[in-house]
């Protein structure tokens, strides 16, 4: 009988750092021990708390342990797991506020105590490269139920009722998507799953079909049940290899099971699924453009309509959805439209996944209802910016997104308070930023990415966001006059208006959202040459403090340009502002802090 | 995949090897595993638990945990319901572990004569 299962994180972020060493050893200890007949290590998914990586759950105890190196494991399995006494040096703890004291149920950590997973239900639970215990966790009863006892009109007013909206960004209701194609008729109609997840920082759908691959594959078999198609693409991109194994490995279970395949649960019903991989354009997760690339053709967006409900994949109707989409439709069929509909707000149902990263004690994925504000999602959950420093911006929805501040903190996340805002909601990437941060930098970091990344099929983003980027580079290095200002600010509205897609249409949104919440900062830039962040480098002057200084010649012997001079031992160090590049080797080189920006 | 009744005899099956991770068993044993438990004679218990509990499939899962405090009574077992009510075993053995299985998890009734000291 097996009494324990130690459950190691083998997500992509666990992985790199080394997640996998740790079963090979952890298999070895427990073999040594004689314990392999009732200990059994499991690969699972993501457990969400990616900073504290990697992460070993050991149920039944439900004890987590974080930050496990090869030298923890022969402590975990001689004490834990051969002596029943967890590692208290290595769980997961929280102080309670109230009592003081430490809490170790990993249920009532600040960080897994307001989420709620319906879309991350499985991972971090199941081994993804099983389908049995998929099944086990009523994996495929939403298959079977819709199958046998619902018609594909009954499955589209289920998800109208339950007012699931595409979680890859625009927020489309799923069900109406779904009865455009259903009307439609067609010989052959398709269903595809975006798995193009381009966004900065994003890594929610990577997650997914890194632990809980079968939930993808379910509700691409329903959808096509529902709309009438027998056939699927999931497109995904290469540089997610654990992700496309873990779905290969998954789709071969479901075919071997009969999930995918002919005559499903003997209705008759057949589908199948392939996975096209993407080279990792960004704008290859625009539908038409996903389309495109599917087909063989260069990945570059068309007009739309017709929309690809009515002419998508092979000129045949297409449903697109995203992944985590997809993932909350077995939940929804299993569960019901109304228990779905009973969580979120009113016009945004159910949880959305955040991927926490920059500047935030608990970088990693987050499941919250919608309607949970920024500031529960940003503190609360996310232990807020590390250091101790303030708060300055959270960044959401990616290149196409926009930032919002410290007054926006308290707004209840959904997509419509988020578009209100100037922002949206995105795929879910959340970028925090604090005082150290320049504004006008992160637009330009995004500006850059969206240059890189723009097709080149229309003139607007071509041209109109390389120019952008050419101002923002001029406002960073203090070349720019207030004229830029008021151009930059006129060319992002004419790139907003007049691009062909999506990607162009948003890609002003970094620079709006700063120019309307971070006026002063541009204008320090501008009108001051200063970057009040100090990010700005060729807007900083280097000094060295002459008290502070304890003359031992290490800033002058680490800097490339031989600006610094003094005396060992003897004279302060001096820097020549003409020579100096303001490269910043001298600040990190000086173990005293004596050299100061300004 | 023919039949529902298909997919739920690979989900009853499949149960078995995630149930231990979802914390809703019956029942959970606690065996004392510390040097003194290992020392009286856990280590044998646990293994007639285990035995026990896959024979029958029973609706429980064992845990293993320090040192309670009664050296002198170990091995002790603490058995726990749903409801958090915990009875503890002193001075068990594998043939006791077997008779507690019976008793307390089949029919529910606790064999008080083996939570008093001295039972030995």
């Amino acid at each position: 009988m097996e009494r324990t299962h130690v459950l190691v994180c083998a997500g992509t972020g666990c992985t790199s750092s080394k997640s996998l060493e740790l079963v090979k050893r952890l298999e070895e200890v427990i073999k040594a021990k004689n314990l392999q007949n009732e200990v059994k290590v499991v690969k699972t998914g993501c457990f969400g708390l990616c900073q504290k990586g990697p992460i070993i759950a050991i149920h039944p105890d439900r004890v987590f342990y974080s930050h496990v190196t090869l030298a923890d494991i022969d402590e975990i399995v001689n004490e834990h797991l051969y002596k029943g006494r967890p590692v208290k040096r290595l769980e997961i703890t929280d102080i309670d506020e109230e009592t003081k004291e430490k809490i170790f149920e990993f249920e009532k950590i600040k960080f897994y105590a307001k989420q709620k997973r319906i879309a991350l239900r499985n991972c971090g639970l199941i081994n993804p490269e099983d389908v049995t215990e998929y099944i086990a966790l009523d994996g495929y009863q939403a298959l079977a139920k819709v199958l046998t006892t619902m018609t594909p009109q009954n499955v589209i007013d289920e998800m109208k009722r339950s007012g699931l909206r595409g979680r890859g960004g625009g927020g489309f209701p799923t069900g109406n998507k779904w009865q455009f194609a259903a009307n439609q008729v067609n010989d052959e109609k398709y269903v595809i799953c975006n798995a193009d997840e381009g966004d900065p920082g994003a890594f929610m759908d990577r997650s997914i079909l890194e632990g809980d691959p079968h939930s993808v594959i379910e509700a691409m078999a329903i959808a096509g049940y529902a709309i009438g198609a027998n056939h699927g693409y999931v497109y995904i991109r290469a540089e997610y290899p654990i992700a496309v194994e873990r779905l290969k490995i998954a789709i071969g279970q479901a075919e071997e099971y009969g999930m995918l395949g002919k005559n499903i649960f003997n209705t008759g019903f057949k589908f199948d699924i392939e996975i096209r991989l993407g080279a990792g354009a960004f704008v290859c997760g625009e539908e038409t453009a996903l389309i495109a690339s599917i087909e063989g053709r260069r990945g570059m967006p068309s007009v739309k309509p017709p929309f690809p409900a009515v002419k998508g994949v092979w000129g045949k109707p297409t449903i697109i959805n995203n992944v985590e989409t997809f993932a909350n439709i077995p939940a929804i069929i299993n569960q019901g439209a109304d228990w779905f509909s009973s969580i979120g707000t009113e016009k945004s149902k159910g949880t959305k996944v955040f991927a926490l990263g920059g500047k935030i004690v608990n970088t990693g994925l987050v499941e919250v209802p919608m309607g949970t504000t920024l500031r529960e999602v940003i503190y609360e959950i996310g232990g807020g910016c590390p250091d101790h420093k303030n708060f300055k911006a959270v960044q959401t929805g990616g290149p196409s997104g926009g930032c919002l501040t410290e007054e926006h903190l308290d707004t209840p996340i959904d997509f419509d308070n988020l578009i209100a805002l100037g922002s949206m909601m995105g795929s879910g990437g959340m970028i925090i930023l604090d005082e150290d941060n320049c504004m006008v930098d992160v637009a330009r970091f995004y500006m850059d990415f969206i240059v890189d990344e723009s097709c080149g099929k229309c003139s607007p983003c071509r041209i109109g966001t390389k120019r952008m980027l050419e101002m923002l580079i001029d406002i960073c290095e203090g070349k720019a006059t207030m004229q830029t200002l008021a151009d930059l600010e006129a060319l992002a509205i004419h790139v907003k208006d007049s691009s062909l897609c999506g990607l162009g249409q948003t890609a002003s949104n970094p620079v709006l959202s700063t120019l309307k919440h971070f006026k002063d900062e541009y204008l320090a830039h501008v009108v001051d040459k200063k970057c009040p962040a100090k990010v700005c480098k060729s807007l900083l002057d280097y000094s060295i403090n002459k008290d502070a200084c304890k003359k031992c010649g290490l800033c002058a012997k680490g800097c490339p340009t031989s600006a610094i001079s003094g005396v060992l031992g003897k004279e302060p160090y001096v820097i020549d502002p003409i020579k100096c590049i303001r490269c910043g080797a001298c600040v990190q080189n000086c173990p005293f802090g004596a050299v100061e920006r300004a | 995949m023919k039949s529902l009744e298909e997919l739920n005899r690979i989900r009853e099956e499949a149960l078995k090897k995630v149930n231990l991770r979802q914390n809703n068993a019956q029942y959970r044993i606690l065996v004392g595993m510390a040097t003194c438990g290992i020392a009286a004679g856990a280590r044998p218990v646990m293994k007639a638990l285990m035995d026990g509990i896959e024979k029958d499939q029973l609706p429980v899962t064992i845990q293993q945990t320090g040192c309670i405090g009664m050296c002198i009574h170990e091995p002790i077992i603490e058995i726990i319901d749903q409801a958090g009510i915990k009875t503890t075993y002193l001075e068990v053995t594998p043939a006791k572990a077997v008779e507690i299985l019976e008793s307390h998890i089949k029919k529910g009734e606790v064999l008080q004569s083996y939570t008093r000291v001295g039972n030995r």
